[in-house]
């Protein structure tokens, strides 16, 4: 619990910051406004001025805390402009890139671990693959998915997301289906256990701890991922498209509401998969 | 149809040869050679596919038409290099990362400021902040410098947090032979505390180019002078040019890796004391 003073302290430092500056980026504009009408601005008239500008250039907290709650409770869940529905299209796919990184991840670190040639071959290039910036292709996935004629607009962004997410998995399954010791491997060659039979009773109970640690990274890069795929050319739903309507339209505040939005989905499914991880590895009996 | 077959074969031949090496042979060699047979194997089935299917270019470009392409274009190639990689993402990459480890020096003089910025850091670096990418183009401009702020956003918090991480990386023990020393706050420091906490910095450093990457080309979406590689990709898109944008694609990936391994390469040569450096 001793945490929670220092936390609380830094959060309201932010908010102080946060608030001096819009007071400083936004006066310009308010001092432009007032010299042409020819008027003298005072102190207070300017402070209350910059934090309540219609396109300002930073919106003060409470500007983007108005806007969210508008977005969220302000207009009906099934209406475009509702951010609880951009937020579900987006968690939709999020979460459909994730399953499909699992999938991935897992299977990939499975026949990495019984093939050797797989290890060799393979291991390198998923390691490279984590530094081709892979936003470069988000815009040529959607392209490509639309010409092979696959309407679906999601597939494309759940592809972008899995790609971000299955290597976290990847690494930490590796790890984790490697983690039983030579004594563990032995006891069950003495019960003449299967391959099959010491990976589903020995090698997959002992890695799911590590595979549990590296969802929490999966899903935060799912998230991006989707949230990239939803940028370029053609997305017009979630999030993303959101943040890029808002700035292609000089609607700064509409760009923050979704930010912010954004940020939330993040925080939920984060603290999700950490409670399940935490249920998880005390039905496991790890120690904590 | 003799190219699928040809590339069909190839492919198997190719991971026969794998096969035996990976259960005969040993060695650093065929730690290289593997990775690289199996990277050929997929550009000549990929090159196979493509005629023996006869797969137009708009779908997907054939590695060798892609080649060509490279070769026409250097000269706009470089530019966008310049324009995304070294304007956009390095100078960001070298200012976020030079903020965050500092910030983290200042931070680890005060225990209560240190609890209260990690788990905030920590929550901070999970967040799709991309997201900031339409709001620095706002403020910033078109230029590169609005990339550069991106990338800023991007690192700050990742490295901040793995250096915060990296500075209590001393055991007491160690701590108590400098005091014992009567070394000060700063000897302390350079002589003890930074060293150990190199593992870690440079632990950011290697996923703080990826990130940089991702930053500078979003950043580009949103608006950007007519250069620059998320610029022509986007707009080649549109044009269904996909030769170039495989071109684009193929100069990020390989200025990615290079980054990447660039940095891992100092890595080696700064902290060569550390277990995992060990041959």
């Amino acid at each position: 619990m001793s945490r929670v003073l220092p936390v609380l302290t830094v959060l309201l430092s932010i908010l102080v910051i946060w608030y001096l500056g819009t007071v400083a980026m936004n006066a310009r504009w308010t001092l432009d406004q007032a010299a042409r009408a020819g008027q003298e601005v005072g102190v207070v008239d300017l402070v209350r001025d910059t934090m309540n500008q219609r396109r300002p250039v930073l919106p003060a907290p409470h500007q983007v805390v108005i806007e969210l709650y508008d977005g969220v409770f302000g207009a009906s869940v099934t209406s475009r402009r509702s951010l609880v529905y951009q937020g579900f299209i987006t968690l939709e796919t999020t979460l459909w890139g994730f399953g499909l990184g699992i999938l991935l991840g897992v299977g990939l670190a499975v026949s990495i671990t019984y093939s050797r040639t797989m290890e060799l071959s393979v291991m390198p290039w998923a390691i490279i693959s984590q530094t081709i910036p892979i936003v470069a292709l988000a815009p040529m996935i959607v392209v490509i998915a639309a010409q092979v004629g696959v309407q679906d607009i999601r597939i494309p962004k759940a592809v972008i997301a899995a790609y971000l997410s299955f290597f976290p998995v990847l690494v930490s399954m590796v790890k984790g289906l490697n983690s039983p010791d030579a004594m563990q491997v032995d006891l069950m060659r003495t019960y003449n256990a299967s391959n099959g039979q010491s990976f589903w009773k020995l090698r997959l109970p002992a890695s799911l701890p590590y595979l549990f640690a590296s969802l929490k990274v999966a899903i935060a890069a799912s998230l991006v991922g989707t949230i990239v795929g939803e940028l370029p050319t053609g997305a017009t739903s979630g999030l993303g498209a959101r943040m890029l309507i808002g700035s292609q339209f000089g609607q700064p505040l509409q760009t923050w509401s979704a930010l912010f939005a954004a940020a939330i989905l993040a925080g939920g499914l984060i603290l999700l998969v950490g409670a399940v991880e935490k249920a998880a590895n005390r039905a496991m009996g790890v120690a904590r | 149809m003799t190219w699928l077959i040809g590339a069909i074969v190839f492919w198997l031949a190719a991971w026969a040869v794998n096969t035996v090496l990976a259960r005969r042979a040993s060695g650093r060699w065929v730690r290289l050679v593997v990775p690289l047979l199996f990277g050929v194997t997929i550009l000549i089935l990929w090159e196979g596919l493509v005629r023996g299917l006869s797969i137009e270019t708009v779908i997907l470009p054939a590695p060798s038409v892609i080649w060509t392409q490279i070769l026409a274009s250097t000269g706009t190639l470089w530019e966008d290099f310049v324009q995304t990689i070294l304007k956009g993402a390095l100078s960001g990459y070298v200012m976020g990362c030079a903020a965050g480890v500092l910030v983290a020096i200042l931070v680890d003089r005060h225990p209560f400021l240190r609890r209260g910025l990690l788990p905030v850091g920590n929550f901070v670096a999970a967040l799709p902040i991309v997201g900031v990418a339409p709001i620095m183009v706002m403020w910033f401009g078109f230029g590169w410098e609005s990339k550069a702020a991106v990338v800023v956003a991007m690192v700050f918090f990742p490295m901040l947090v793995n250096s915060v991480a990296g500075l209590s990386a001393t055991d007491q023990m160690q701590r108590d032979l400098m005091r014992t020393y009567a070394a000060s706050h700063v000897q302390t420091l350079l002589r003890l505390r930074l060293p150990a906490a190199m593992p870690f910095i440079f632990n950011g450093l290697k996923i703080c180019t990826t990130l940089a990457l991702i930053g500078a080309i979003v950043a580009e979406f949103f608006g950007s002078p007519i250069r620059g590689m998320g610029f022509r990709i986007s707009t080649e898109v549109g044009r269904l040019n996909l030769p170039m944008v495989w071109a684009e694609i193929a100069m990020a990936a390989l200025a990615g890796s290079a980054f990447y391994g660039a940095v891992a390469l100092i890595e080696r040569r700064v902290t060569f004391w550390h277990p995992s450096q060990r041959k």
